[in-house]
């Protein structure tokens, strides 16, 4: 239930994302859904690749400061009001959410919400319960 | 002769004195000059005290006279020369007789075995070898010892743990900064150091702190003891840490006559103030000093000391005269800084402090690796630890100053002394 995501420190400084994404396309590591965040001195950049593990190592080998993290990614289906019925469900359970980001698949069907929130299990029953589709990590390199 | 009751000790120190000020007023010019400018005599010098009255030395006599002047002895009976870096100007030039390197030896052999090195040791030198007095310095010392000497020097840091591996090094010497570098690169290369033979380390050669101290102990699985030595006075082997103790370092005081004073009046302070640690050469020919000038601060305890060593010992030398910055009027010294940053579980004493003029203000930003144990993917979390750092300087150095969270690796780790401040003021 729960995707695996990596996130990168960056200095605020040119050419970072260039040389993050260079490395990665070098290890034949595909990016599925990314986000920065970011301050006036720092960025964190958030990645959700279809090899977690060796993302991870590589990055760590050039020398950057790599964490893992567990997200949720949540399906809705890509029309007006997709996303607002997801919050008013995660309002209504009183989660609170850290950070989110989205993408819209291939076939433009259905976008992709990642959440990170403070309560994980939490968020999943209630997302369940609400009836929403909530993707493996095998499903999200599959879209 | 390191646990001689102190009369002892002092009438040697006044006889070699005496005999030293006498050689160096006849033999060297600019001795001889400032010796007369203060109105003082040879003679003059009846008791220790008398000290005092002669004038300072300082780096720049050094950089005047460069290379050779303030040397004693003829050219032919110089056998070693080494230097400074010279990284602030011209380098300083200090010479050896073959009496002097054999004094150095033994003293460095002594130091040595404060650390509870002896003979059957494998001695892991990764002090620089070269002009730099570390690496040779040290080197002489543990072959006089009887130990093994690997003089592997700095760098290469993949191969100086293989050989630690291969070899079975018992004793360390380096910086302790590049020290931990080598527990770095030993994570890195998935090397546990318990598995290694390395029983101490004896690090010098730049300034750390009791936190750092920890900080390599544990990294390294071994015990760190901390060695002092300035090439202008002969190099390593001036003062050393006795394992039984670790509290401050013993002065080898049958060679060198130490002082505190106060670096803005000059005057002597008494013992267990601080103040700017001056040192008298007994014994040394070639390039004898008087009262030089270290710029490095510390303290003098004459109390005796656990192990039975009556000489006097110097406290760690917690910052330099000119490496102390003054911020908007506050003294800041780095390792006070240090001593914040190793005391926040996960930070790695990895920093570098950048001070800055904007307008009339002073600015002091504090640069900060992060490392995998205090990474967050939130940006909440970072900023957080950001002001903890920052709040927790100002509480103890009262000076506001902002911290840069930076990439790993990005502050420069020189092979030898980390370059812990840059200051772009113009002043």
């Amino acid at each position: 239930m729960r995707v695996e995501q990596i996130a990168v420190f960056l200095e605020n400084k040119s050419g970072r994302l260039a040389e993050i994404t260079a490395i990665l396309a070098d290890n034949g590591i595909n990016i599925r859904a990314l986000s920065v965040a970011d301050t006036a001195d720092f960025g964190i950049l958030r990645l959700i690749v279809d090899k977690v593990e060796l993302a991870k190592t590589v990055l760590k080998e050039n020398g950057f400061t790599v964490g893992k993290t567990n997200v949720l990614a949540v399906e809705v289906a890509d029309r007006t009001g997709g996303l607002a019925a997801v919050l008013k469900c995660i309002e209504v359970a009183g989660l609170n959410v850290e950070y989110m980001y989205a993408f819209v698949n291939k076939t433009g069907q259905n976008a992709v919400l990642i959440f990170r929130f403070e309560e994980m299990d939490k968020a999943i029953e209630s997302l369940q319960k609400g009836g929403f589709t909530i993707l493996s990590g095998e499903q999200i390199c599959a879209l | 002769m390191e646990t001689l009751p102190r009369v002892g000790l002092e009438s040697i120190q006044l006889r070699r004195l005496r005999k030293l000020v006498a050689r160096v007023y006849k033999t060297v010019e600019p001795y001889r000059r400032k010796m007369d400018a203060a109105g003082i005599k040879p003679e003059d010098i009846q008791t220790l005290a008398d000290l005092q009255k002669l004038p300072f030395t300082y780096k720049d006599d050094l950089r005047d006279n460069y290379p050779f002047g303030l040397f004693t002895v003829p050219m032919e009976d110089v056998v070693r020369i080494h230097a400074s870096s010279g990284t602030t100007g011209k380098p300083t030039v200090v010479g050896y007789t073959k009496k002097d390197i054999d004094t150095w030896a033994n003293l460095m052999a002594r130091a040595l075995s404060c650390a509870g090195a002896h003979k059957g040791d494998m001695v892991h030198n990764a002090y620089g070898y070269g002009l730099f007095t570390g690496g040779l310095g040290a080197h002489y010392g543990a072959e006089r010892l009887g130990a093994a000497v690997i003089p592997v020097s700095g760098g290469n840091t993949k191969r100086q743990i293989t050989i630690m591996q291969d070899f079975g090094s018992t004793v360390l010497l380096s910086t302790p900064s590049y020290a931990l570098n080598l527990a770095d690169a030993m994570e890195a290369m998935g090397v546990d150091p318990a598995s290694l033979s390395l029983r101490v380390g004896i690090f010098g050669a730049e300034p750390w702190s009791e936190s750092m101290r920890e900080e390599v102990e544990k990294k390294l699985n071994i015990k760190a003891v901390d060695i002092y030595g300035l090439s202008e006075v002969i190099g390593p082997g001036v003062a050393m840490e006795c394992l039984q103790t670790l509290g401050g370092m013993h002065i080898f005081e049958d060679h060198f006559l130490a002082e505190i004073i106060d670096p803005e009046t000059g005057e002597v302070l008494p013992p267990g103030e601080k103040g700017e640690l001056v040192f008298t050469t007994l014994t040394k020919e070639a390039f004898p000093v008087i009262r030089y000038r270290t710029k490095d601060i510390s303290r003098l305890f004459y109390e005796p000391c656990a192990c039975g060593r009556t000489l006097v010992r110097m406290e760690k030398v917690t910052g330099r005269t000119d490496d102390m910055l003054i911020i908007r009027g506050v003294n800041v010294f780095p390792s006070q800084i240090e001593h914040v940053l190793v005391g926040i579980e996960g930070v790695e004493p990895h920093y570098q402090i950048v001070v800055e003029r904007e307008g009339n203000l002073d600015t002091m930003q504090v640069r900060v690796e992060v490392s995998e144990e205090i990474f967050s993917d939130e940006i909440r979390v970072l900023e957080n630890l950001a002001r903890k750092i920052q709040v927790e300087i100002k509480d103890l150095l009262g000076v506001t100053c902002s911290v840069k969270l930076v990439e790993p690796k990005t502050i420069q780790r020189s092979e030898g002394k980390a370059q812990r401040v840059i200051d772009n003021r113009k002043i």
